[in-house]
């Protein structure tokens, strides 16, 4: 996208004042010299005019509210068509075994146990006792203070572990208390922090407010020295769609936590109904493709919640490779949050493997 | 590398006869002439079936059989009972839909996604609209008891074979009439395995009467003496002529005719639904859609961008084996339709326009023509005024609300229209201002029994579909 392009979708935007506007246009009266800093590949600095655009509330909610509308009877007769897909055979082979290695495995209750985790671990590396062949998942997903249980188990088998953070599910509290729980869990080891939003600021307009949190959150993600050998954990925002309610709003938080440095945007936290839809993971792989486009920097997405089958977690796949791009076909870039699609999903790899169904006690619960 | 492996519909299911007579007063009979032809599958150019060329006896004995059914049992039955005999025949549509929706890919070329979802349903739910018109003709505005106009003659075109059946004899039969249709040369199959479903719902003999052929057979079926409405849906240059035929002969007559439709789009629409509905406006069924968008016109400041996300698009077009359930684009209907796609798109070429497809292996048999985008597209270009059929889009650009206006009228047609934005308000100026029967808002080519189709200037006159589709079937 064009520095014009940019500036007709801020006037068109266009609430704030005029003087907020021109704090938007840089000094020298040009907008947007854009600067990618890094190698190919690499994370890239934001474009300068992308960091003007943040420096206020009004710049922030020009930019967001210029964004291209979703129209949702349209966005939602997509998803369906897309939904028709047939994959079969082969495809269907590939499509469930790169399901498997995306799958976040989560367990996010109160209940949860050190032995809950240690169990859910194990199966994690191994998800099928009986076929060494089975990928093993991206991760698994827990509260931060299961987040040393959960190194522990993992060890080196290459299975990350991913902690919620931000007074989850609701994100109802100071920012003090929310950068606190996310240090607690990167201190226990975290690959990955899931923060959610404050919905009510967005709902209110405070876009600034999340932008600032998420900055927030992201620099406490950085590990001190003493964490040698392991990289700074991935961000992973959580829009919580079923509370944001519109396709526009979706679109919104999705450019308003990439402009803020996620590295994932994530549809919900499973604790709100609905959680991940097709539409909805629609809007937000157009938002990471228009991000990339204008930015150079690749981010990616998370639908989590509610995909339950072998059909709903292949919908996804061919969403992702019809509207991202196979780009985004890969555990870094896409993730499906899930605790049963992981067992759907081995019935289905031994039913292409032995023409029949084996009944669920042959599946290990966790 | 994500790739789809073939996942084909299975043809058993669909029954072909090497050969087909014509179906008259409810049975199978054989023509009186011998002229005969041949239907192919335009996606491999193997041969379906053979099928007769109705003669001009032919077609005078399908119509007295019409007549006698119109005269003797249908004519006077009340509708309360017609329209039992409409509703079942919608169920075993039903019942038997993916049966035709084989049919219809294999003798028409597109895609089973299509045929399934979109040409099935909508078959079935004119024949339920109309069956609950046919107690209730008295409320429709025309009278208390508005009579049926007797026999109708009704020739069809290729593109939507068993939908625009369905257009012709719902209505027809709500109203009272019987009927004797033409469907076109290059699909005959569905319109006779219709012939079918009548006698499965047993339907009295001669109320429906199907004859095959060409363009001889529909000439002398429009000019018999002793039929009282001529529906047609096919080219402005037939329409043109059976018009003039018609001409003084007390027949009533609807056409449903060519269209250049444009699909305006705004620099505040929802930019990526917009791109959907313009795929599907001109792309759908291999743009062989006489309402299909084939004009684009852009608000000059979104072009670039509107382009790079429609090529981005484009590319992920699956053309091929229409009977595949992930294919996008199925095959050209046939190979003289594929000679005159192949010269307006020549003739854009010479005139300047700059021609764009996106990659995409072409299979060997059969008759395909790729996804194309034309851009610097002008309205004095051939592209932009004639009517091409086919897969092919032609772009251009306005500036203002009032010049797209101005250019989505300059167009001897006036079928379709569409406006993309997010602004009600000039959703509504605009429509008020074009000249075309249907205005899209935000969607393109979505169809419903309910709401009236039909053309201004060119492209024809009277109303298919919902109450005002009633019309044309009824003495009024």
């Amino acid at each position: 996208m064009s520095p014009e392009t940019l500036l007709r979708r801020l006037l068109t935007g266009l609430r704030a004042t005029f003087a907020e506007m021109s704090e938007a246009v840089s000094a020298d009266g040009r907008f947007g010299t854009i600067t990618l800093v890094g190698d190919a590949g690499e994370v890239s600095t934001l474009t300068t005019s992308l960091v003007e655009i943040a420096s206020s509330n009004a710049t922030l909610r020009a930019f967001l509210h210029g964004l291209p509308g979703v129209d949702r009877v349209g966005a939602d007769q997509r998803a369906t068509m897309l939904g028709t897909r047939s994959i079969k055979t082969t495809a269907k082979a590939q499509a469930i075994d790169l399901a498997i290695s995306m799958v976040d495995l989560t367990t996010l209750e109160g209940a949860d146990t050190a032995g809950k985790v240690r169990a859910m671990c194990a199966k994690a590396v191994q998800p099928d006792p009986g076929d060494p062949s089975v990928p093993k998942v991206a991760a698994v997903c827990v509260y931060p203070d299961l987040v040393a249980e959960a190194v522990h188990a993992l060890g080196r088998s290459g299975v990350r572990v991913a902690s919620v953070a931000t007074a989850f599910p609701s994100g109802r509290s100071s920012l003090d208390v929310k950068v606190g729980d996310t240090a607690l869990a990167v201190a226990a080891g975290a690959d990955e922090i899931d923060m959610v939003i404050d919905r009510g600021a967005f709902l209110s307009g405070d876009y600034r407010k999340i932008f600032e949190e998420i900055v927030a959150i992201k620099a406490a993600c950085a590990r001190g020295e003493s964490a040698a050998g392991k990289g700074d954990p991935h961000l992973k925002v959580i829009l919580e769609t079923g509370e944001l309610q519109t396709y526009d709003n979706v679109r919104r938080a999705s450019w308003l936590a990439m402009l803020a440095g996620a590295d994932f945007i994530k549809t919900s936290t499973g604790k709100v109904s609905p959680a991940a839809t097709l539409p909805v993971t629609l809007v937000m792989l157009e938002a990471v493709r228009d991000f990339r486009l204008q930015t150079g920097r690749m981010v990616g997405v998370k639908p989590a919640g509610g995909i339950r089958t072998t059909k709903d977690a292949i919908k996804y796949l061919v969403l992702v490779n019809e509207t991202a791009g196979p780009d985004w076909l890969d555990p870094d870039w896409f993730r499906l949050g899930a605790s049963s699609l992981l067992n759907d999903l081995l019935m289905q790899r031994q039913k292409m493997a032995t023409g029949r169904y084996a009944g669920p006690d042959y599946f290990t619960l966790d | 590398m994500f790739e789809y492996a073939p996942a084909p519909e299975s043809r058993d299911i669909v029954d072909i006869r090497p050969s087909y007579g014509l179906f008259v007063n409810g049975e199978w009979v054989d023509s009186l002439g011998d002229e005969r032809d041949k239907t192919v599958n335009p996606a491999s150019e193997e041969v379906l079936a053979e099928f007769s060329l109705a003669s001009e006896a032919d077609i005078d004995r399908a119509v007295s059989a019409a007549r006698k059914a119109y005269e003797s049992v249908w004519g006077g039955l009340p509708g309360r009972e017609r329209a039992k005999y409409l509703f079942r025949i919608a169920r075993i549509i039903q019942e038997r839909s993916r049966e035709l929706a084989v049919l219809e890919s294999l003798d028409n070329g597109k895609p089973i996604r299509e045929s399934r979802d979109v040409d099935l349903p909508l078959v079935a739910a004119h024949f339920f609209y109309y069956a609950g018109w046919a107690d209730k003709l008295g409320y429709a505005g025309y009278g208390d008891e508005p009579r049926p106009l007797g026999v109708a003659a009704q020739v069809i075109p290729w593109n939507f074979p068993l939908l625009m059946l369905a257009w012709k004899i719902a209505p027809a039969l709500a109203c009272g009439n019987t009927v004797v249709l033409k469907p076109a040369e290059t699909t005959p199959l569905t319109a006779l395995a219709f012939a079918e479903i009548c006698r499965q719902a047993e339907l009295p003999p001669g109320v429906v009467n199907i004859v095959t052929g060409a363009g001889a057979t529909g000439e002398a079926l429009v000019n018999h003496p002793d039929v009282n409405k001529v529906a047609f849906t096919g080219s402005t240059e037939v329409g043109r002529l059976i018009a003039r035929s018609v001409a003084g002969s007390g027949k009533k007559l609807t056409l449903e005719l060519g269209g250049k439709a444009a699909n305006i789009v705004f620099e505040d629409a929802a930019l990526d639904q917009a791109v959907e509905g313009i795929v599907n406006g001109i792309f759908f069924n291999q743009g062989h859609v006489c309402c299909a968008g084939s004009r684009l016109l852009v608000q000059e400041s979104i072009q670039d961008e509107l382009l790079d996300a429609l090529k981005r698009r484009l590319s992920t077009l699956r053309l091929g084996d229409p009977l595949d359930k992930n294919t996008d684009i199925g095959a050209i209907n046939s190979a003289a339709q594929l000679a005159k796609i192949k010269s307006l798109s020549e003739a854009g070429e010479r005139e300047g326009a700059e021609r764009w497809s996106p990659s995409c292996p072409i299979p060997e048999k059969g008759y395909w023509f790729p996804p194309t985008l034309f851009t610097g597209v002008a309205q004095s270009h051939r592209i932009a005024r004639e009517e091409i059929f086919g897969p092919v889009l032609s772009v251009l650009t306005f500036r203002t609300p009032a010049e797209a206006v101005e250019k989505a009228n300059n167009s001897p047609y006036g079928l379709s229209a569409g406006v993309w934005t997010e602004k009600g308000s000039l959703i509504l100026w605009m429509a008020d201002k074009l000249r075309a029967g249907v205005v899209w808002a935000n969607t393109f080519n979505r169809f419903d029994p309910t709401s009236p189709f039909g053309g201004y200037k060119e492209s024809g006159y009277g109303r298919e579909g919902g109450r005002h589709g009633l019309e044309a079937y009824l003495d009024v």
